[in-house]
Protein backbone atom coordinates (compact mmCIF):
# COMPACT_ATOMS: atom_id res chain seq x y z
CA UNK A 1 0.00 0.00 0.00
CA UNK A 2 2.87 2.40 1.11
CA UNK A 3 4.92 1.29 -1.82
CA UNK A 4 1.74 2.13 -4.29
CA UNK A 5 0.98 5.72 -2.73
CA UNK A 6 4.88 6.74 -3.34
CA UNK A 7 4.22 5.46 -6.85
CA UNK A 8 1.11 6.79 -7.77
CA UNK A 9 3.14 10.47 -6.02
CA UNK A 10 5.76 9.58 -8.66
CA UNK A 11 3.21 9.68 -11.88
CA UNK A 12 2.19 13.30 -10.70
CA UNK A 13 5.46 14.76 -11.20
CA UNK A 14 5.79 14.62 -15.01
CA UNK A 15 2.02 15.21 -15.65
CA UNK A 16 2.35 18.46 -13.95
CA UNK A 17 6.05 18.98 -15.63
CA UNK A 18 4.01 18.88 -18.66
CA UNK A 19 1.52 20.77 -17.17
CA UNK A 20 4.26 23.54 -16.79
CA UNK A 21 5.45 23.49 -19.85
CA UNK A 22 1.86 23.69 -21.63
CA UNK A 23 1.35 26.78 -19.54
CA UNK A 24 4.86 28.52 -19.98
CA UNK A 25 4.92 27.75 -23.90
CA UNK A 26 1.67 29.12 -24.53
CA UNK A 27 2.25 32.26 -22.04
CA UNK A 28 5.54 33.25 -23.35
CA UNK A 29 5.95 32.19 -26.59
CA UNK A 30 2.16 32.59 -28.54
CA UNK A 31 1.72 35.36 -27.34
CA UNK A 32 4.46 38.44 -25.46
CA UNK A 33 4.02 38.55 -21.81
CA UNK A 34 4.94 42.41 -21.93
CA UNK A 35 2.14 43.22 -24.39
CA UNK A 36 -0.25 41.30 -21.88
CA UNK A 37 0.77 43.42 -19.44
CA UNK A 38 1.52 47.32 -20.46
CA UNK A 39 -1.00 49.61 -22.16
CA UNK A 40 -1.02 49.25 -25.27
CA UNK A 41 0.13 53.52 -25.14
CA UNK A 42 3.45 52.07 -23.81
CA UNK A 43 6.56 53.07 -25.81
CA UNK A 44 9.26 50.32 -27.29
CA UNK A 45 11.24 51.90 -24.43
CA UNK A 46 9.33 50.77 -21.57
CA UNK A 47 8.94 47.51 -23.16
CA UNK A 48 12.11 46.89 -22.87
CA UNK A 49 12.94 48.19 -19.82
CA UNK A 50 9.92 45.53 -18.29
CA UNK A 51 11.47 42.78 -20.49
CA UNK A 52 14.77 43.17 -19.55
CA UNK A 53 13.27 43.41 -15.67
CA UNK A 54 11.19 39.99 -15.97
CA UNK A 55 14.78 38.37 -17.82
CA UNK A 56 12.83 37.63 -20.97
CA UNK A 57 16.05 38.99 -22.76
CA UNK A 58 17.51 35.69 -21.78
CA UNK A 59 17.48 32.33 -23.71
CA UNK A 60 13.92 30.70 -23.94
CA UNK A 61 15.24 27.68 -21.56
CA UNK A 62 16.98 29.87 -18.98
CA UNK A 63 13.23 31.43 -18.42
CA UNK A 64 11.90 28.39 -18.63
CA UNK A 65 14.45 27.30 -15.24
CA UNK A 66 13.91 30.72 -14.30
CA UNK A 67 10.16 29.72 -14.48
CA UNK A 68 10.12 26.35 -12.66
CA UNK A 69 11.90 27.52 -9.71
CA UNK A 70 9.68 29.79 -9.02
CA UNK A 71 6.73 27.99 -9.61
CA UNK A 72 8.28 25.41 -7.11
CA UNK A 73 8.20 28.06 -4.70
CA UNK A 74 4.60 28.92 -4.86
CA UNK A 75 5.77 31.74 -7.02
CA UNK A 76 3.44 32.71 -9.75
CA UNK A 77 4.18 36.59 -9.66
CA UNK A 78 1.87 39.55 -8.63
CA UNK A 79 -1.64 40.15 -9.79
CA UNK A 80 -1.52 43.03 -11.12
CA UNK A 81 -5.49 43.77 -10.65
CA UNK A 82 -5.06 43.53 -6.52
CA UNK A 83 -1.47 43.99 -6.33
CA UNK A 84 -0.86 40.98 -4.15
CA UNK A 85 0.82 37.69 -4.82
CA UNK A 86 -1.47 35.23 -7.04
CA UNK A 87 -1.29 31.85 -5.54
CA UNK A 88 -2.84 33.36 -2.05
CA UNK A 89 -5.79 34.84 -4.14
CA UNK A 90 -6.30 31.39 -5.84
CA UNK A 91 -5.92 29.66 -2.37
CA UNK A 92 -8.16 31.20 -0.44
CA UNK A 93 -11.10 30.87 -3.53
CA UNK A 94 -10.51 27.01 -3.00
CA UNK A 95 -12.67 26.46 -0.30
CA UNK A 96 -16.39 28.17 -1.91
CA UNK A 97 -15.42 26.07 -4.91
CA UNK A 98 -14.50 22.81 -2.48
CA UNK A 99 -18.09 23.48 -1.00
CA UNK A 100 -20.23 23.91 -4.52
CA UNK A 101 -18.58 20.55 -6.01
CA UNK A 102 -18.99 18.60 -3.01
CA UNK A 103 -22.88 19.04 -2.69
CA UNK A 104 -23.14 19.31 -6.61
CA UNK A 105 -21.52 15.55 -6.85
CA UNK A 106 -23.78 14.56 -4.09
CA UNK A 107 -26.59 15.51 -5.57
CA UNK A 108 -25.44 14.19 -8.89
CA UNK A 109 -24.98 10.95 -7.20
CA UNK A 110 -28.59 11.00 -5.32
CA UNK A 111 -30.02 11.46 -8.94
CA UNK A 112 -27.88 9.21 -11.13
CA UNK A 113 -27.87 6.33 -8.90
CA UNK A 114 -31.05 5.72 -8.34
CA UNK A 115 -32.43 6.90 -11.92
CA UNK A 116 -29.71 4.20 -13.48
CA UNK A 117 -30.77 1.67 -11.45
CA UNK A 118 -34.50 1.84 -12.28
CA UNK A 119 -34.03 2.08 -16.00
CA UNK A 120 -31.80 -1.01 -15.50
CA UNK A 121 -34.03 -3.30 -14.00
CA UNK A 122 -37.04 -1.82 -15.29
CA UNK A 123 -35.53 -2.14 -18.84
CA UNK A 124 -37.11 -0.85 -22.08
CA UNK A 125 -40.27 0.06 -19.77
CA UNK A 126 -41.84 3.52 -19.93
CA UNK A 127 -40.38 4.50 -17.18
CA UNK A 128 -36.86 3.24 -18.82
CA UNK A 129 -37.51 5.33 -21.80
CA UNK A 130 -38.29 8.62 -19.66
CA UNK A 131 -35.04 8.24 -17.73
CA UNK A 132 -33.23 8.21 -20.53
CA UNK A 133 -34.64 10.87 -22.66
CA UNK A 134 -34.36 13.25 -19.54
CA UNK A 135 -30.79 12.26 -18.97
CA UNK A 136 -29.91 12.83 -22.60
CA UNK A 137 -32.03 16.13 -22.77
CA UNK A 138 -29.60 16.97 -19.30
CA UNK A 139 -26.65 16.51 -21.22
CA UNK A 140 -28.12 18.56 -24.17
CA UNK A 141 -28.57 21.68 -22.02
CA UNK A 142 -25.76 23.93 -21.57
CA UNK A 143 -25.42 24.01 -17.21
CA UNK A 144 -25.50 27.75 -17.72
CA UNK A 145 -28.89 28.40 -19.47
CA UNK A 146 -29.95 25.34 -17.14
CA UNK A 147 -28.53 27.84 -14.16
CA UNK A 148 -30.53 30.85 -15.89
CA UNK A 149 -33.59 28.72 -16.38
CA UNK A 150 -33.67 27.93 -12.44
CA UNK A 151 -33.16 31.65 -11.44
CA UNK A 152 -36.32 32.21 -13.63
CA UNK A 153 -38.26 29.41 -12.00
CA UNK A 154 -37.39 29.74 -8.33
CA UNK A 155 -35.88 33.07 -7.90
CA UNK A 156 -38.02 35.00 -10.15
CA UNK A 157 -41.54 33.51 -10.27
CA UNK A 158 -41.61 31.31 -6.77
CA UNK A 159 -39.09 33.54 -4.66
CA UNK A 160 -37.72 30.97 -2.91
CA UNK A 161 -33.99 31.25 -3.32
CA UNK A 162 -31.21 33.82 -3.44
CA UNK A 163 -30.27 34.78 -7.38
CA UNK A 164 -26.47 34.86 -6.59
CA UNK A 165 -23.85 35.34 -3.90
CA UNK A 166 -22.97 32.58 -1.07
CA UNK A 167 -23.81 32.45 2.53
CA UNK A 168 -26.61 30.40 4.09
CA UNK A 169 -27.78 27.03 2.78
CA UNK A 170 -30.64 28.39 0.14
CA UNK A 171 -27.73 30.02 -1.82
CA UNK A 172 -26.23 27.13 -2.33
CA UNK A 173 -29.40 24.96 -3.26
CA UNK A 174 -29.74 26.42 -7.01
CA UNK A 175 -26.16 26.14 -8.55
CA UNK A 176 -25.46 23.23 -6.81
CA UNK A 177 -28.48 21.69 -8.64
CA UNK A 178 -27.35 23.63 -11.66
CA UNK A 179 -24.15 21.41 -12.03
CA UNK A 180 -25.82 18.52 -10.10
CA UNK A 181 -28.36 17.44 -12.72
CA UNK A 182 -25.70 17.98 -15.53
CA UNK A 183 -23.33 15.38 -13.66
CA UNK A 184 -26.81 13.14 -12.95
CA UNK A 185 -27.21 13.27 -16.56
CA UNK A 186 -24.14 12.14 -17.35
CA UNK A 187 -23.68 9.32 -14.95
CA UNK A 188 -27.10 7.86 -15.14
CA UNK A 189 -26.22 6.16 -18.79
CA UNK A 190 -23.28 4.72 -17.61
CA UNK A 191 -24.76 3.63 -14.05
CA UNK A 192 -27.64 1.67 -16.13
CA UNK A 193 -25.44 -0.09 -18.25
CA UNK A 194 -23.40 -1.06 -15.45
CA UNK A 195 -25.81 -2.95 -13.91
CA UNK A 196 -27.30 -4.44 -16.97
CA UNK A 197 -23.60 -5.99 -17.28
CA UNK A 198 -24.11 -7.31 -12.99
CA UNK A 199 -27.82 -8.29 -13.78
CA UNK A 200 -26.49 -11.34 -16.33
CA UNK A 201 -24.12 -12.46 -14.30
CA UNK A 202 -24.31 -15.62 -12.41
CA UNK A 203 -24.62 -15.05 -8.83
CA UNK A 204 -27.68 -13.23 -9.66
CA UNK A 205 -29.17 -15.96 -11.40
CA UNK A 206 -27.89 -18.29 -8.68
CA UNK A 207 -29.40 -16.05 -6.35
CA UNK A 208 -32.57 -15.94 -8.03
CA UNK A 209 -32.88 -19.74 -8.60
CA UNK A 210 -32.58 -20.43 -4.97
CA UNK A 211 -35.85 -18.23 -5.19
CA UNK A 212 -35.06 -14.98 -3.61
CA UNK A 213 -37.13 -12.10 -3.98
CA UNK A 214 -36.29 -10.36 -6.85
CA UNK A 215 -36.29 -6.94 -4.05
CA UNK A 216 -33.58 -8.86 -2.30
CA UNK A 217 -31.72 -10.25 -5.41
CA UNK A 218 -31.56 -6.34 -6.31
CA UNK A 219 -30.99 -4.78 -3.40
CA UNK A 220 -28.68 -7.15 -1.75
CA UNK A 221 -26.99 -9.02 -4.50
CA UNK A 222 -26.47 -6.48 -6.98
CA UNK A 223 -26.96 -3.07 -5.67
CA UNK A 224 -23.46 -3.63 -3.59
CA UNK A 225 -21.39 -4.72 -6.60
CA UNK A 226 -23.45 -1.71 -8.40
CA UNK A 227 -21.70 0.48 -5.97
CA UNK A 228 -17.92 -0.49 -6.90
CA UNK A 229 -17.85 1.43 -10.91
CA UNK A 230 -19.66 3.87 -9.67
CA UNK A 231 -17.00 5.26 -7.85
CA UNK A 232 -15.13 5.31 -11.07
CA UNK A 233 -17.60 6.84 -13.15
CA UNK A 234 -17.73 9.41 -10.02
CA UNK A 235 -14.27 10.18 -10.63
CA UNK A 236 -14.54 10.13 -14.77
CA UNK A 237 -16.91 13.65 -13.58
CA UNK A 238 -14.34 15.14 -11.65
CA UNK A 239 -12.72 17.12 -14.65
CA UNK A 240 -16.68 18.08 -16.03
CA UNK A 241 -17.37 18.85 -12.20
CA UNK A 242 -14.85 21.54 -12.56
CA UNK A 243 -15.65 22.49 -16.08
CA UNK A 244 -19.49 23.09 -14.58
CA UNK A 245 -18.07 25.18 -11.30
CA UNK A 246 -16.20 27.32 -13.99
CA UNK A 247 -19.32 28.68 -15.86
CA UNK A 248 -21.96 28.13 -12.90
CA UNK A 249 -19.61 30.11 -10.61
CA UNK A 250 -20.28 33.22 -13.00
CA UNK A 251 -24.01 32.96 -13.82
CA UNK A 252 -24.56 32.72 -9.56
CA UNK A 253 -21.92 35.40 -8.67
CA UNK A 254 -20.37 32.35 -6.63
CA UNK A 255 -17.03 33.87 -5.00
CA UNK A 256 -14.95 30.73 -6.03
CA UNK A 257 -12.16 29.43 -8.19
CA UNK A 258 -14.09 29.14 -11.38
CA UNK A 259 -15.40 33.17 -10.71
CA UNK A 260 -11.87 34.45 -10.14
CA UNK A 261 -10.14 32.46 -12.93
CA UNK A 262 -12.79 33.57 -15.99
CA UNK A 263 -12.55 37.65 -14.55
CA UNK A 264 -9.05 37.14 -14.86
CA UNK A 265 -8.87 35.64 -18.44
CA UNK A 266 -10.91 38.57 -19.08
CA UNK A 267 -8.51 41.04 -17.66
CA UNK A 268 -5.67 39.08 -18.92
CA UNK A 269 -4.14 38.98 -15.54
CA UNK A 270 -1.50 35.96 -16.42
CA UNK A 271 -0.25 35.62 -12.94
CA UNK A 272 -3.79 34.50 -11.66
CA UNK A 273 -4.43 32.78 -14.58
CA UNK A 274 -1.21 30.45 -14.69
CA UNK A 275 -1.44 29.75 -10.41
CA UNK A 276 -5.39 29.13 -11.18
CA UNK A 277 -4.41 26.23 -13.85
CA UNK A 278 -1.63 24.93 -11.49
CA UNK A 279 -3.93 24.66 -8.45
CA UNK A 280 -6.92 22.97 -10.38
CA UNK A 281 -4.57 20.39 -12.48
CA UNK A 282 -3.40 19.73 -9.22
CA UNK A 283 -6.92 19.10 -7.64
CA UNK A 284 -8.08 16.73 -10.56
CA UNK A 285 -4.89 15.28 -10.71
CA UNK A 286 -4.99 14.29 -6.15
CA UNK A 287 -8.64 13.44 -6.80
CA UNK A 288 -8.08 11.13 -9.57
CA UNK A 289 -5.46 9.21 -7.32
CA UNK A 290 -7.58 9.14 -4.74
CA UNK A 291 -10.96 7.57 -6.16
CA UNK A 292 -8.23 5.37 -7.92
CA UNK A 293 -7.35 3.93 -3.84
CA UNK A 294 -10.60 4.10 -2.47
CA UNK A 295 -11.77 1.59 -5.56
CA UNK A 296 -8.93 -0.48 -4.64
CA UNK A 297 -10.23 -0.64 -1.56
CA UNK A 298 -13.41 -1.64 -2.70
CA UNK A 299 -12.55 -4.00 -5.00
CA UNK A 300 -9.99 -6.45 -3.60
CA UNK A 301 -9.99 -8.45 -6.62
CA UNK A 302 -7.48 -5.20 -7.90
CA UNK A 303 -4.12 -5.83 -6.78
CA UNK A 304 -1.47 -3.19 -6.31
CA UNK A 305 0.74 -3.71 -8.95
CA UNK B 1 -19.44 0.18 -59.69
CA UNK B 2 -22.15 2.99 -59.87
CA UNK B 3 -25.15 0.41 -59.65
CA UNK B 4 -23.28 -0.65 -56.08
CA UNK B 5 -22.72 2.59 -54.56
CA UNK B 6 -26.52 3.33 -55.43
CA UNK B 7 -27.14 0.52 -53.58
CA UNK B 8 -25.48 1.29 -50.58
CA UNK B 9 -26.86 4.71 -50.70
CA UNK B 10 -30.79 3.56 -50.49
CA UNK B 11 -29.43 0.92 -47.43
CA UNK B 12 -28.09 4.03 -45.94
CA UNK B 13 -31.32 6.25 -45.95
CA UNK B 14 -34.09 3.08 -45.70
CA UNK B 15 -31.87 2.64 -41.78
CA UNK B 16 -32.28 6.37 -41.35
CA UNK B 17 -35.45 6.26 -41.93
CA UNK B 18 -36.22 3.16 -39.55
CA UNK B 19 -34.88 4.74 -36.90
CA UNK B 20 -37.12 7.24 -34.97
CA UNK B 21 -34.28 9.44 -33.29
CA UNK B 22 -31.65 8.96 -36.20
CA UNK B 23 -34.44 10.42 -38.89
CA UNK B 24 -35.45 13.40 -35.98
CA UNK B 25 -32.12 14.15 -35.41
CA UNK B 26 -31.41 13.69 -38.63
CA UNK B 27 -34.45 16.67 -39.85
CA UNK B 28 -33.33 18.78 -36.78
CA UNK B 29 -29.57 18.80 -38.59
CA UNK B 30 -30.47 19.41 -41.78
CA UNK B 31 -33.34 22.41 -40.65
CA UNK B 32 -30.66 23.77 -38.35
CA UNK B 33 -27.82 23.55 -41.91
CA UNK B 34 -30.44 24.96 -44.15
CA UNK B 35 -31.16 28.16 -41.71
CA UNK B 36 -27.71 28.88 -41.24
CA UNK B 37 -27.12 28.47 -45.49
CA UNK B 38 -29.77 31.09 -45.93
CA UNK B 39 -30.38 33.50 -43.13
CA UNK B 40 -29.56 36.83 -45.03
CA UNK B 41 -32.97 35.50 -47.14
CA UNK B 42 -34.99 34.33 -44.37
CA UNK B 43 -33.77 36.73 -41.00
CA UNK B 44 -36.44 39.22 -40.92
CA UNK B 45 -34.00 42.21 -39.71
CA UNK B 46 -30.54 42.81 -39.77
CA UNK B 47 -29.39 41.15 -36.29
CA UNK B 48 -27.08 43.65 -35.31
CA UNK B 49 -29.57 47.01 -35.92
CA UNK B 50 -30.27 48.78 -33.21
CA UNK B 51 -34.03 50.63 -32.24
CA UNK B 52 -33.67 51.77 -28.72
CA UNK B 53 -37.44 52.59 -28.98
CA UNK B 54 -38.16 49.21 -28.85
CA UNK B 55 -36.20 47.51 -26.40
CA UNK B 56 -37.45 44.37 -24.53
CA UNK B 57 -40.69 44.08 -26.30
CA UNK B 58 -42.20 40.34 -25.52
CA UNK B 59 -42.53 37.87 -28.17
CA UNK B 60 -45.59 37.76 -30.18
CA UNK B 61 -48.33 36.15 -27.75
CA UNK B 62 -47.66 38.28 -25.07
CA UNK B 63 -49.05 41.63 -24.04
CA UNK B 64 -47.66 44.74 -25.08
CA UNK B 65 -45.72 42.66 -28.04
CA UNK B 66 -45.37 44.21 -31.55
CA UNK B 67 -46.64 41.79 -34.29
CA UNK B 68 -43.25 42.69 -36.96
CA UNK B 69 -40.98 40.93 -34.12
CA UNK B 70 -42.10 38.00 -33.67
CA UNK B 71 -40.19 36.59 -30.73
CA UNK B 72 -39.41 40.19 -29.16
CA UNK B 73 -36.47 42.47 -29.18
CA UNK B 74 -33.75 41.93 -26.41
CA UNK B 75 -31.93 44.78 -24.92
CA UNK B 76 -30.85 46.96 -27.64
CA UNK B 77 -33.80 46.55 -29.58
CA UNK B 78 -32.11 43.90 -31.59
CA UNK B 79 -34.79 41.41 -33.24
CA UNK B 80 -34.25 38.12 -31.18
CA UNK B 81 -35.75 35.98 -34.03
CA UNK B 82 -33.21 37.70 -36.59
CA UNK B 83 -30.27 36.98 -34.35
CA UNK B 84 -31.15 33.10 -33.81
CA UNK B 85 -30.99 32.61 -37.52
CA UNK B 86 -27.38 34.35 -37.33
CA UNK B 87 -26.57 32.52 -33.92
CA UNK B 88 -27.27 29.24 -35.90
CA UNK B 89 -24.14 30.13 -38.31
CA UNK B 90 -21.39 30.33 -35.76
CA UNK B 91 -22.39 27.20 -33.87
CA UNK B 92 -22.55 25.30 -36.97
CA UNK B 93 -19.13 26.64 -38.02
CA UNK B 94 -17.35 26.40 -34.44
CA UNK B 95 -18.72 22.75 -34.28
CA UNK B 96 -17.71 21.33 -37.38
CA UNK B 97 -14.27 23.64 -37.86
CA UNK B 98 -12.79 22.63 -34.36
CA UNK B 99 -13.96 19.16 -34.96
CA UNK B 100 -12.22 19.10 -37.91
CA UNK B 101 -9.03 20.91 -36.69
CA UNK B 102 -8.91 18.42 -33.52
CA UNK B 103 -10.20 14.88 -35.75
CA UNK B 104 -7.02 16.04 -38.19
CA UNK B 105 -4.61 16.68 -35.44
CA UNK B 106 -5.24 13.68 -33.14
CA UNK B 107 -5.70 11.35 -36.44
CA UNK B 108 -2.08 12.47 -37.09
CA UNK B 109 -0.80 11.83 -33.79
CA UNK B 110 -2.72 8.74 -33.08
CA UNK B 111 -1.18 7.49 -36.28
CA UNK B 112 2.03 7.95 -35.67
CA UNK B 113 2.08 6.71 -32.27
CA UNK B 114 0.69 4.00 -33.48
CA UNK B 115 2.64 2.98 -36.70
CA UNK B 116 6.12 4.05 -35.32
CA UNK B 117 5.68 3.40 -31.95
CA UNK B 118 9.16 3.62 -29.71
CA UNK B 119 9.77 7.19 -28.35
CA UNK B 120 7.32 8.65 -30.72
CA UNK B 121 4.52 6.52 -29.08
CA UNK B 122 5.56 7.45 -25.41
CA UNK B 123 5.98 10.87 -26.48
CA UNK B 124 2.35 11.74 -28.04
CA UNK B 125 0.95 9.52 -25.39
CA UNK B 126 2.46 11.37 -22.38
CA UNK B 127 1.34 14.55 -23.52
CA UNK B 128 -2.47 12.96 -23.68
CA UNK B 129 -2.11 12.27 -20.58
CA UNK B 130 -1.26 15.74 -19.11
CA UNK B 131 -4.02 17.28 -21.91
CA UNK B 132 -6.21 14.74 -20.19
CA UNK B 133 -5.56 15.84 -16.87
CA UNK B 134 -6.33 19.80 -17.20
CA UNK B 135 -9.97 20.20 -17.82
CA UNK B 136 -10.42 21.16 -20.85
CA UNK B 137 -12.84 24.13 -20.32
CA UNK B 138 -9.66 25.28 -18.18
CA UNK B 139 -7.09 24.91 -21.24
CA UNK B 140 -9.53 27.19 -23.86
CA UNK B 141 -9.43 29.91 -20.80
CA UNK B 142 -5.97 30.17 -20.75
CA UNK B 143 -5.15 29.85 -24.53
CA UNK B 144 -8.21 32.17 -24.86
CA UNK B 145 -6.48 34.58 -22.58
CA UNK B 146 -3.29 34.55 -24.57
CA UNK B 147 -4.76 35.13 -28.15
CA UNK B 148 -7.66 36.61 -27.48
CA UNK B 149 -11.52 36.39 -28.68
CA UNK B 150 -12.60 35.77 -32.48
CA UNK B 151 -14.53 33.11 -34.84
CA UNK B 152 -11.19 31.80 -36.05
CA UNK B 153 -9.21 31.74 -32.74
CA UNK B 154 -12.19 29.90 -31.25
CA UNK B 155 -12.01 27.49 -33.97
CA UNK B 156 -8.38 26.68 -33.20
CA UNK B 157 -8.38 26.62 -29.68
CA UNK B 158 -11.75 24.50 -29.15
CA UNK B 159 -9.75 22.23 -32.00
CA UNK B 160 -6.16 21.73 -30.18
CA UNK B 161 -7.73 21.02 -27.13
CA UNK B 162 -9.91 17.98 -28.20
CA UNK B 163 -7.56 16.36 -30.21
CA UNK B 164 -6.89 13.61 -27.33
CA UNK B 165 -9.79 11.57 -27.71
CA UNK B 166 -8.90 10.87 -31.34
CA UNK B 167 -5.44 10.27 -30.84
CA UNK B 168 -6.22 7.76 -28.09
CA UNK B 169 -8.17 5.93 -30.67
CA UNK B 170 -6.51 5.83 -33.38
CA UNK B 171 -3.66 4.58 -32.05
CA UNK B 172 -5.70 1.97 -30.50
CA UNK B 173 -7.46 0.76 -34.25
CA UNK B 174 -3.88 1.36 -35.63
CA UNK B 175 -2.07 -1.28 -33.66
CA UNK B 176 -4.70 -3.91 -34.27
CA UNK B 177 -4.81 -2.82 -38.10
CA UNK B 178 -0.79 -3.00 -38.41
CA UNK B 179 -1.02 -7.00 -36.98
CA UNK B 180 -3.85 -7.83 -39.88
CA UNK B 181 -2.80 -9.91 -42.86
CA UNK B 182 -3.55 -7.96 -45.36
CA UNK B 183 -1.25 -5.21 -43.73
CA UNK B 184 1.53 -7.69 -43.36
CA UNK B 185 1.20 -8.81 -47.14
CA UNK B 186 1.54 -4.89 -48.22
CA UNK B 187 4.83 -4.43 -46.06
CA UNK B 188 6.23 -7.67 -47.60
CA UNK B 189 5.15 -6.48 -50.68
CA UNK B 190 7.78 -3.42 -50.20
CA UNK B 191 4.94 -1.07 -49.63
CA UNK B 192 6.25 2.61 -48.26
CA UNK B 193 5.88 3.93 -44.99
CA UNK B 194 3.25 6.56 -46.10
CA UNK B 195 1.27 4.12 -48.62
CA UNK B 196 1.05 1.83 -45.95
CA UNK B 197 -0.28 4.33 -43.64
CA UNK B 198 -2.64 6.47 -46.23
CA UNK B 199 -3.41 4.02 -48.34
CA UNK B 200 -4.18 0.52 -46.03
CA UNK B 201 -4.72 1.57 -42.33
CA UNK B 202 -6.32 5.40 -43.08
CA UNK B 203 -9.17 4.04 -45.07
CA UNK B 204 -9.78 2.06 -41.72
CA UNK B 205 -10.33 4.32 -39.45
CA UNK B 206 -12.31 6.19 -41.34
CA UNK B 207 -15.49 4.90 -39.58
CA UNK B 208 -14.21 5.28 -35.97
CA UNK B 209 -13.52 8.85 -36.96
CA UNK B 210 -16.86 9.17 -38.35
CA UNK B 211 -17.88 8.19 -35.32
CA UNK B 212 -16.35 10.17 -33.09
CA UNK B 213 -16.86 13.38 -34.65
CA UNK B 214 -20.39 12.68 -34.01
CA UNK B 215 -20.31 13.25 -30.77
CA UNK B 216 -17.63 15.99 -30.83
CA UNK B 217 -19.56 18.49 -32.84
CA UNK B 218 -22.15 18.27 -29.72
CA UNK B 219 -20.06 19.10 -26.90
CA UNK B 220 -18.05 21.72 -29.35
CA UNK B 221 -21.51 23.31 -30.07
CA UNK B 222 -22.05 23.49 -26.23
CA UNK B 223 -18.28 24.67 -26.09
CA UNK B 224 -18.67 27.34 -27.95
CA UNK B 225 -21.73 28.61 -26.37
CA UNK B 226 -20.30 28.50 -22.63
CA UNK B 227 -17.07 30.56 -23.65
CA UNK B 228 -19.26 33.07 -25.49
CA UNK B 229 -21.78 33.38 -22.57
CA UNK B 230 -18.01 33.81 -20.45
CA UNK B 231 -17.39 36.61 -22.64
CA UNK B 232 -14.38 34.90 -24.24
CA UNK B 233 -15.31 33.05 -28.01
CA UNK B 234 -17.62 35.58 -30.24
CA UNK B 235 -16.88 38.96 -30.43
CA UNK B 236 -20.18 41.61 -31.91
CA UNK B 237 -20.64 42.29 -34.11
CA UNK B 238 -21.06 38.14 -34.80
CA UNK B 239 -23.94 36.76 -33.53
CA UNK B 240 -23.55 33.60 -30.84
CA UNK B 241 -26.36 31.88 -29.33
CA UNK B 242 -24.01 31.74 -26.06
CA UNK B 243 -23.51 35.89 -26.16
CA UNK B 244 -27.31 36.41 -26.44
CA UNK B 245 -27.73 34.20 -23.31
CA UNK B 246 -25.43 36.40 -21.16
CA UNK B 247 -27.13 39.55 -22.81
CA UNK B 248 -30.19 38.37 -21.33
CA UNK B 249 -28.69 37.36 -18.05
CA UNK B 250 -29.55 40.47 -16.86
CA UNK B 251 -33.06 41.05 -17.69
CA UNK B 252 -34.14 37.92 -16.49
CA UNK B 253 -36.30 39.38 -13.70
CA UNK B 254 -38.48 41.36 -16.20
CA UNK B 255 -37.99 39.49 -19.88
CA UNK B 256 -37.29 36.27 -19.91
CA UNK B 257 -37.69 35.84 -23.10
CA UNK B 258 -33.92 36.86 -24.06
CA UNK B 259 -31.97 34.41 -22.43
CA UNK B 260 -34.96 31.63 -23.15
CA UNK B 261 -34.89 31.38 -26.92
CA UNK B 262 -31.31 31.37 -27.31
CA UNK B 263 -30.79 28.49 -24.90
CA UNK B 264 -33.85 26.12 -26.31
CA UNK B 265 -31.82 27.22 -29.84
CA UNK B 266 -28.82 25.39 -28.39
CA UNK B 267 -30.57 22.32 -26.73
CA UNK B 268 -32.54 21.47 -29.95
CA UNK B 269 -28.93 21.73 -32.15
CA UNK B 270 -27.68 19.45 -29.69
CA UNK B 271 -30.29 17.19 -29.42
CA UNK B 272 -30.44 16.60 -32.93
CA UNK B 273 -26.74 16.51 -33.30
CA UNK B 274 -26.93 13.67 -30.47
CA UNK B 275 -29.32 11.60 -31.98
CA UNK B 276 -27.64 11.38 -35.69
CA UNK B 277 -24.31 10.88 -33.83
CA UNK B 278 -26.00 8.20 -31.89
CA UNK B 279 -27.52 6.57 -35.10
CA UNK B 280 -24.48 6.91 -37.32
CA UNK B 281 -22.74 5.22 -34.14
CA UNK B 282 -25.00 2.20 -34.54
CA UNK B 283 -24.70 2.02 -37.77
CA UNK B 284 -20.98 2.37 -38.86
CA UNK B 285 -19.46 0.79 -35.66
CA UNK B 286 -21.98 -1.31 -33.85
CA UNK B 287 -18.89 -2.39 -31.24
CA UNK B 288 -19.15 0.75 -29.83
CA UNK B 289 -23.21 0.50 -29.00
CA UNK B 290 -23.96 1.25 -25.33
CA UNK B 291 -25.17 -1.79 -23.56
CA UNK B 292 -29.10 -2.34 -24.71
Amino acid sequence: MGQYLVRMLLQVVPVMFLISIIVFVLVHVTGDPVNLMLPETATEEDREILRAALGLDQPLYQQYFVYIKNVLQGDFGNSFHYGEPALPLVLERLPATFELAAVAMLIGIVIAVPCGMISAVKRNTVLDVIISFLSVIGKAMPNFWMGIMLILLFSVSLGLFPVSGRGGVEHIVLPAFTIGIGLAAQMTRLIRSNMLEILSQDYIRTARSKGLREVLVVGRHAFRNGLIPVVTIMSLQFTSLIGGTLVTETVFAWPGLGQLLVTSVNMRDMAVVQAAVFIIALVVIVCNMLTDVVYRYLDPRIKYN
Amino acid sequence: MEQQIKKRKTTLWSLLWNSKLGSLGAIIVLFVVLVAIFAPWIAPYDPAALDPIKRLKPPFWMEGSLPEHLLGTDNLGRDILSRLIYGSRVSLIVGVGAVLVSGLVGTLLGLLAGYYGKWSNILIMRTADAFHAIPSLLLMLVMLAVVGPGLTTLIFVIGLTNWVSYARVVRGEVLSIKERDFVRAARAAGASNARMLFKHILPNIMSTFIVLSGMNVATTILMESSLSFLGLGIKPPDVSWGTMLSDGKQYIATSWWVSTFPGLAITITVLGVIFLGDWLRDVLDPRMKAND
